[in-house]
C-alpha cells in the first residue's frame, strides 16, 4: 500500500447519493460540495470524523474498514477490541464473555486495548508533570481530533500529545513482547470508528502501524453475539482497571489521567469552539484537554451497533464495577520501550488560497467582493455549505456565480425583461405573414 | 484589503468575533501559524478591553502583504494614564467583570507582548484609538 498517498476511510457510495445537502453543512472542515447532483469529498479536507456518515439520510456515505475473512491471511491471529466494545452488548455478566466469544469466532488469542489505554494514562501523567511541554496538553487519543488540528489548528500543533495512541501500543505489546516468538501473526483492532481505519493505513506520528486490520464492530457484533450465547464458563477473564475500560466514553481518559485542571469535550463541532479558544488563549487556565469527534466519546462511534447512550452507561457502570488498579504500567520499565511518536506532525494548510501571499490577497479581495454579493442565506442548494464557502470555490475555479440559485433567478429575470423589450419591439410589418411564401411555394 | 466590524458593549459574547474571521482570513492568505496566533491572541485582547471598559466600538483591519493593522474606536470613559494602564495586574475592571475571570490587567501587556507595535490614544471621556501592528511574512 502506498503510504504517501492520504488514504480515508469514510467514501462515498455515488448511487445512494441523491444530491440533497445534509452532509455539506455538518462537515466541520467544509470538505464536502455536491457537484452535478452528487455529493464530492475533497480529500485534503476530510478528517475521517464519520460526521457525514450520522448525517446522511441516504446511507450514501460509508466506512470503509477490513472484512472480517482478513485475519485467515495470517497464522496467529490476535484481537484487540476497543474499551468502547464492552459497551455493545446487552445482558452479558462482563467483558469475559465478551474476551472468550472473540477466541470463539477465530482468534488465538486477545489483548484488552482498555490496558494500552492505562499505560498511556501514566505516561500522560508523567507529561503533565513536565515544564517541556505548553499547557494545556491535548490529547491525541482521538484520531479524527488530530486530523483536525492539522488542517484547521495548526498553531495548537505543539500542544499535542505526541504518544502512541493506545490501539498501537496494544499492537506493540502484543508483537514486541507477549508473542514475540510467533511466526505470521496478525493483530486486529476491533474498532468503533473510520478515523481508526485511516489512522492505522496513514498513520500520524509514525512510519508503519502494526495493527494489520481494523474490523468495525458492528460487522463482528453479530457472529460474537451467538458466541457469547453459547458460552457457558469463559475462559478469558479482563486484566484491565475500571480506569482503562474507562476511556470508551467521554471524560473516561480524563479521569485516568487525573489531571486537577482538566476539561473533556466531545462532539466535533464543540471540540472545534473549544480549540478556537485554546488558540486565542481565552482558554488558558487548564492543562489538560480530552478531546473526542464524537458525541459521547468513543461509544458513539459510527462504527458501532448499540445505542450510544446505552453503550456508555454499561460502560461507566463497568468502570464503578472494576476498581482495580493499574497493572499494566510495568511495561513502561522495560527496556527498549518507547512510547514517543518517531514522526514530526506537520500542519496541512488546506485553507490557503495560494503560496504567494500577494496573489492569494488579491484572490481574497475577489473572495469578499463575490461574498458580499451573495445572498448570505447559506442554504447550500449551490452544493457549497456557505455563501462564503462558493465565493471560495468561485475564486478557486471550481465554481460559477450562477451556481447560485439567487444569482441565477435574477440572471433569468434580466433576461426575461430583455426578451419582452425585444418583443415590443419587433417590427410590425414583420408580423403580418408573407403571402410570398404561397407564391414561392405553388 | 480591509475589514471592519462592529462591536456592542458589554457583550461579552461577541468579544472575539473580529479576532476569529481575521484568522481565518490570515490562515487563507498561508500566513505562518506563529504569526496567526500573534495576531489573534493582540486582536482578542483589545476587542476584549473595547467591550469591557470602552462600552463597544469599531474595528478596522487592514491586511497587506506586509503587515495586519487593526484600529479599534471607542467613544468609552478613556485611559486617563495610560503608562499605568500597562502595567502588569492594573485594572479597572469592576467586581462583576473580575468574577466572570476578566480583569486581571493582563490585557494591555499581552497585547504588546504579541504585536509588533502598539500605540494607544485616549482623550477621556471622547475618544479612545487603539492601534495595533503585526508584522507578517517573517519567520516563514
Amino acid at each position: 500500500m502506498d503510504k504517501n498517498r492520504y488514504y480515508h476511510s469514510v467514501t462515498l457510495d455515488k448511487d445512494l447519493c441523491r444530491g440533497c445537502t445534509n452532509c455539506i453543512s455538518n462537515c466541520p472542515t467544509e470538505a464536502i460540495r455536491v457537484r452535478d447532483g452528487k455529493a464530492v469529498i475533497i480529500t485534503e479536507r476530510c478528517i475521517d470524523c464519520g460526521e457525514c456518515i450520522r448525517t446522511c439520510p441516504s446511507h450514501a456515505k460509508k466506512a470503509v474498514s477490513d472484512p472480517l475473512d482478513i485475519i485467515e491471511k495470517y497464522d496467529y491471529k490476535v484481537a484487540i477490541p476497543a474499551p468502547s466494545f464492552y459497551g455493545q452488548f446487552r445482558d452479558i455478566p462482563g467483558p469475559e464473555y465478551i474476551l472468550s466469544a472473540l477466541l470463539e469466532v477465530g482468534f488465538d488469542d486477545v489483548y484488552e486495548v482498555a490496558r494500552a489505554a492505562e499505560i498511556v494514562s501514566i505516561a500522560t501523567r508523567d507529561l503533565l508533570k513536565s515544564d517541556k511541554y505548553p499547557k494545556p496538553l491535548i490529547s491525541s487519543s482521538c484520531p479524527a481530533v488530530v486530523r483536525l488540528i492539522q488542517v484547521k489548528f495548526p498553531a495548537l500543533i505543539e500542544h499535542v500529545i505526541k504518544i502512541q495512541s493506545p490501539m498501537e501500543l496494544a499492537a506493540r505489546i502484543v508483537k514486541k513482547f507477549i508473542h514475540k516468538d510467533k511466526k505470521n501473526i496478525g493483530v486486529f483492532f476491533i474498532s468503533p470508528c473510520p478515523a481508526k481505519v485511516t489512522a492505522v493505513r496513514s498513520p500520524i506520528g509514525d512510519h508503519e502501524s502494526w495493527v494489520d486490520g481494523v474490523i468495525a464492530a458492528k460487522d463482528i457484533y453479530l457472529p460474537l453475539r451467538s458466541a457469547i450465547k453459547k458460552i457457558e464458563k469463559p475462559v478469558r477473564y479482563s486484566n484491565s482497571s475500571g480506569l482503562g475500560v474507562g476511556w470508551g466514553v467521554s471524560d473516561g481518559e480524563g479521569e485516568a489521567v487525573g489531571a486537577p485542571r482538566s476539561i473533556t469535550v466531545d462532539g466535533i463541532h464543540q471540540v472545534i469552539k473549544v480549540l478556537e479558544q485554546i488558540e486565542s488563549e481565552n482558554i488558558d487556565d487548564i492543562d489538560f484537554i480530552e478531546a473526542m469527534a464524537c458525541p459521547g466519546g468513543c461509544v458513539g462511534g459510527i462504527m458501532n451497533v448499540e445505542n450510544t447512550f446505552i453503550a456508555r452507561s454499561s460502560v461507566k457502570n463497568l468502570v464503578k464495577k472494576n476498581t482495580n488498579p493499574f497493572i499494566s504500567g510495568d511495561i513502561l520499565k522495560r527496556p527498549g520501550f518507547d512510547l514517543n511518536w518517531t514522526h514530526e506532525i506537520y500542519s496541512k494548510p488546506i485553507m490557503k488560497l495560494d503560496e504567494d501571499i500577494r496573489v492569494a490577497m488579491k484572490m481574497m479581495e475577489k473572495l469578499e467582493e463575490i461574498n458580499s454579493s451573495l445572498p448570505g442565506l447559506d442554504c447550500g442548494s449551490c452544493g457549497a455549505p456557505t455563501c462564503r464557502a462558493l465565493a471560495e470555490d468561485i475564486v478557486r475555479g471550481y465554481a460559477d456565480e450562477s451556481d447560485c440559485i439567487f444569482i441565477l433567478k435574477d440572471e433569468i429575470r434580466k433576461v426575461a425583461r430583455q426578451m419582452a423589450q425585444l418583443e415590443k419591439k419587433m417590427p410590425s410589418a414583420g408580423l403580418v405573414p408573407k403571402n410570398d411564401d404561397k407564391i414561392k411555394k405553388s | 484589503m480591509n475589514l471592519n466590524y462592529s462591536l456592542p458593549g458589554n457583550d461579552m459574547s461577541v468579544a472575539g468575533i473580529a479576532s476569529s474571521s481575521l484568522k481565518k482570513n490570515l490562515m487563507q492568505l498561508g500566513v505562518a501559524p506563529a504569526i496567526v496566533k500573534k495576531a489573534v491572541i493582540s486582536l482578542y485582547e483589545a476587542e476584549i478591553n473595547m467591550v469591557i471598559h470602552g462600552g463597544g466600538g469599531i474595528v478596522d483591519i487592514e491586511i497587506t502583504p506586509e503587515a495586519v493593522t487593526a484600529v479599534l474606536t471607542d467613544h468609552g470613559p478613556g485611559i486617563p494614564d495610560i503608562t499605568l494602564a500597562m502595567q502588569e495586574g492594573y485594572s479597572t475592571a469592576s467586581d462583576l467583570i473580575r468574577e466572570m475571570g476578566f480583569g486581571a490587567g493582563m490585557g494591555l501587556p499581552n497585547i504588546k507582548k504579541n504585536s509588533d507595535y502598539l500605540d494607544i490614544k485616549s482623550i477621556p471621556g471622547v475618544e479612545t484609538i487603539v492601534t495595533i501592528k503585526v508584522k507578517l511574512g517573517q519567520d516563514k
